[in-house]
């Protein structure tokens, strides 16, 4: 018997999930490798000029923006979890801008593209946007509808006699707006009082160089520095019917759906941006010495590391578990609607114990914690605010 | 549309089989949690009822199926009735099942699974609490044996124990290396009294007292001065089975007061209603995932020390807050059953590992 059969911990192997194989970790290692190396280097220089568009053709060279897209159009046709491993590793580049540009361009706008798209459609914008030559984004937020998708006021009007679109209206909050060569934009179209609430709203896919397409302005924020983010103005925008993404009338639906596994991955991005900033602290805590000792080893930052540790695995194990019930042909818009409120909460409430352990240093830009802090308090309002998660989990108890 | 599959380590039979347990627990169990609460105790007659559905050696044969048994349990209505049946099966027996000698399994291990013998595992003392390498009872080695002398304070089923599963000092210097097991049956010497709590009313907790207790050679659990690592082995299961019973409290609360707001109009509408009960949802699945992880980790035979220590510290102030919001939204209309997991569910954060020495061992691993 006795102390043989007892396992020791070991604390320092590897952890690995039951919805992740070998090949997903040998995807981890290079892509990790190839972001400390050519991205992290950037990082601070990024928050000033915004990321590079050559980022995206270096990217789409090495095959990591078509990481679950169909090999048809040049992705890697792999499954669902290579998107949450990108989302994971992706990290490690120390910018949260970064991250979110790409994350616009491979999760948000691209995944309606080949759901709804024609074939001429996903040929025109998918194939390029894998490769890394053109640049999507996604335009729902107007300057007077947020959260309330459903009062999406930009008008798209159809013109009879030749079968165009005309569309009038402005966008706000559009990360990637500036640099994209196409948006995916969400327009009313039939505004008839009796229609359904959800009703009466068609996508389109219109090329950023449209004449009557404005980028407004370049908008300045609290962080995630590294990306652009536009305000954009659409003034009779004459697009072909041939740029409808969808069915007409059925954009909200189109857009409902996409949200989902958009959520999921963000919510994987907190996770990891938590340990990520949660092993740097560490690293920090088991160096810097104060009253004769590592700070680390005092009791009070032992506990609120071992706070962190609980916050980051169980955020982790809600996101991972919601991703195997999403890659098994589940749609649990409830779940998602967790995962992504409380990873997105414990990322601030991680980043910000982060910048107390480090005290001076964590609120001086070097260090780049305080950054991380920034970046992710975009999490708990993009993509659905906590409020509106919330409401959706309320409402799926019948509330 | 069709059933989601459970998530691993369960599968489609433990899923069936977790109907059969709600159906035990809810018509053989509950109808005498009001009872049984009163009267601060249940009978040990419980003990062969579980064993002749055959869920009381389910952790023996698949901890899965424990797993499943625990969180039904709390479907009961009396957490002092659940950690009175736990206390028997998932943290006395399984040492001896484990650790034990073939005779002490027939003797002790299958007559317990038959509810014919009740046992008790007996470490806390009145000076020795989280501090475990601090127990002061002292076994003194006499020819044939050991004469035991000492207390132990807080140990569920110790007033109806018929054996208690007991550590003991057989060094002079105790600590981590001369700890020791023994197997202590009630008899001359051995005497517990039940001590009162702030909840679970149905379980007996006894304070026990051992006087000259002469324990034979052959009730020597494990190798003797190894008894440090029969409590660390233990204390994985046994924190698990904690964060699993939080689960299925907070799974229970939330039914019962998510019926209660569908019932009530006024509550219904409330905005501030939702959003409570949408925390509340977020808390159970939390609890529920971290927990399921720690398991499949546990029963696949890795060291899951970490996953278990955090499912335990995730789950056990989670719990008391969820049932608070509960009561909360019930106001004074709450009924008794949840005034009481209330008052039970305190114990999470203090029993097995307080909350503070799950944070010391995290941050420990952490090598802080």
């Amino acid at each position: 018997m006795a102390s043989a059969d007892v396992l020791k911990p070991d604390h320092a192997s590897q952890r690995k999930h039951f919805i992740f194989t070998d090949e997903h970790e040998q995807l981890r290692d290079s892509i990790r490798r190839f972001v400390i190396k050519e991205l992290q280097p950037h990082a601070e220089e990024w928050e000033e000029t915004t990321f590079p568009d050559s980022v995206f053709e270096r990217m789409g060279e090495l095959g990591f923006l078509g990481l679950d897209k169909p090999e048809a159009y040049g992705g890697q046709g792999g499954d669902y979890y290579t998107s949450l491993v990108l989302a994971e590793e992706i990290v490690h580049a120390h910018s949260g801008g970064l991250a979110m540009g790409l994350a616009v361009h491979t999760d948000m706008a691209m995944p309606p593209i080949l759901a709804f798209g024609t074939e001429e459609q996903k040929q025109e914008w998918v194939v390029p946007a894998i490769a890394g030559r053109k640049i999507l984004c996604l335009g729902i937020t107007e300057p007077d509808a947020g959260s309330d998708v459903a009062g999406i006021k930009t008008r798209a009007v159809r013109d009879d006699v030749t079968g165009d679109y005309v569309i009038n209206g402005a966008k706000t909050y559009i990360t990637n707006g500036h640099r994209a060569d196409v948006i995916v934009l969400v327009t009313k179209t039939d505004t008839d009082p009796t229609l359904p609430t959800h009703d009466g709203f068609t996508l389109f896919l219109v090329p950023m160089d449209a004449e009557g397409v404005i980028r407004e302005k370049r908008l300045r924020k609290l962080g995630m520095h590294a990306s652009d983010t536009a305000l954009l103005a659409f003034q009779d925008v004459r697009v072909p019917e041939s740029a409808v993404l969808g069915q007409v009338g059925k954009g909200f639906y189109h857009i409902m759906w996409e949200l989902q596994g958009e959520r999921l991955i963000g919510a994987a991005g907190c996770v990891a941006g938590a340990q990520n900033v949660f092993d740097r602290t560490l690293q920090y805590a088991k160096e810097r010495k104060a009253f004769g000792r590592e700070i680390g080893h005092f009791q009070v930052i032992r506990h609120k590391f071992a706070e962190m540790a609980t916050k980051i695995e169980t955020a982790r194990q809600l996101v991972y578990t919601t991703a195997w019930r999403f890659q098994n042909g589940e749609y649990p818009v409830r779940e998602i609607s967790m995962a992504k409120l409380y990873a997105a909460r414990i990322a601030v409430e991680v980043a910000d114990e982060c910048i107390q352990i480090h005290g001076g240093a964590g609120y001086m830009v070097e260090y780049g914690i305080e950054r991380v802090w920034r970046d992710m308090r975009l999490n708990r309002i993009g993509a659905g605010t906590d409020e509106i998660m919330l409401d959706v989990i309320g409402r799926s108890y019948g509330l | 549309m069709s059933e989601p599959a459970p998530a691993p380590p369960f599968t489609a039979e433990h899923e069936r089989l977790r109907l059969e347990i709600r159906r035990f627990v809810t018509e053989r169990l509950r109808p005498h949690a009001d009872a049984w609460e009163a009267a601060q105790w249940f009978p040990n007659d419980v003990f062969r009822w579980v064993a002749e559905a055959g869920y009381l050696g389910l952790g023996l044969s698949d901890p899965v199926a424990a797993a499943v048994w625990v969180e039904e349990l709390a479907r009961c209505g009396s957490g002092g009735l659940a950690a009175g049946l736990g206390a028997h099966t998932g943290i006395a027996l399984p040492p001896i099942a484990r650790f034990g000698t073939e005779a002490q399994r027939e003797r002790y291990v299958a007559r317990g699974l038959r509810g014919e013998l009740i046992a008790a595992l007996a470490i806390t003392e009145p000076g020795a609490g989280s501090d475990v390498a601090g127990i002061r009872t002292q076994a003194r080695r006499v020819e044939g044996g050991w004469v035991v002398n000492g207390a132990k304070t807080f140990i569920t089923g110790g007033v109806r124990a018929d054996i208690l599963v007991t550590a003991v000092k057989t060094t002079q210097d105790g600590g981590h290396h001369g700890i020791s097991f023994l197997i202590i049956e009630r008899g001359p010497g051995v005497s517990s009294s039940a001590l009162r709590k702030l909840g679970w009313h149905a379980s007996d907790t006894a304070e026990i007292a051992f006087d000259d207790v002469f324990v034979p050679e052959e009730n020597l659990l494990g190798a003797e001065h190894h008894g440090f690592y029969l409590i660390m082995a233990n204390f994985q299961w046994e924190r698990l089975l904690m964060a699993l019973g939080a689960v299925g409290a907070m799974q229970v609360c939330f039914e019962q007061t998510l019926a209660f707001i569908h019932d009530r109009p006024d509550l219904r509408s409330q905005q501030a209603v939702r959003h409570r009960m949408a925390e509340i949802a977020l808390e159970l699945q939390a609890g529920r995932d971290v927990t399921y992880a720690a398991l499949r980790r546990h029963v696949a035979g890795e060291d899951a020390v970490r996953e278990v220590t955090i499912a335990k510290l995730r789950t056990q102030r989670s719990a008391f807050d969820v049932i608070d919001a509960c009561v909360q939204i019930h106001g004074l209309d709450a009924p008794a059953e949840l005034e009481r997991a209330l008052r039970d569910a305190r114990l999470g954060p203090i029993g097995g590992g307080t909350d503070e020495i799950m944070k010391e061992i995290l941050g420990r691993s952490l090598g802080l």
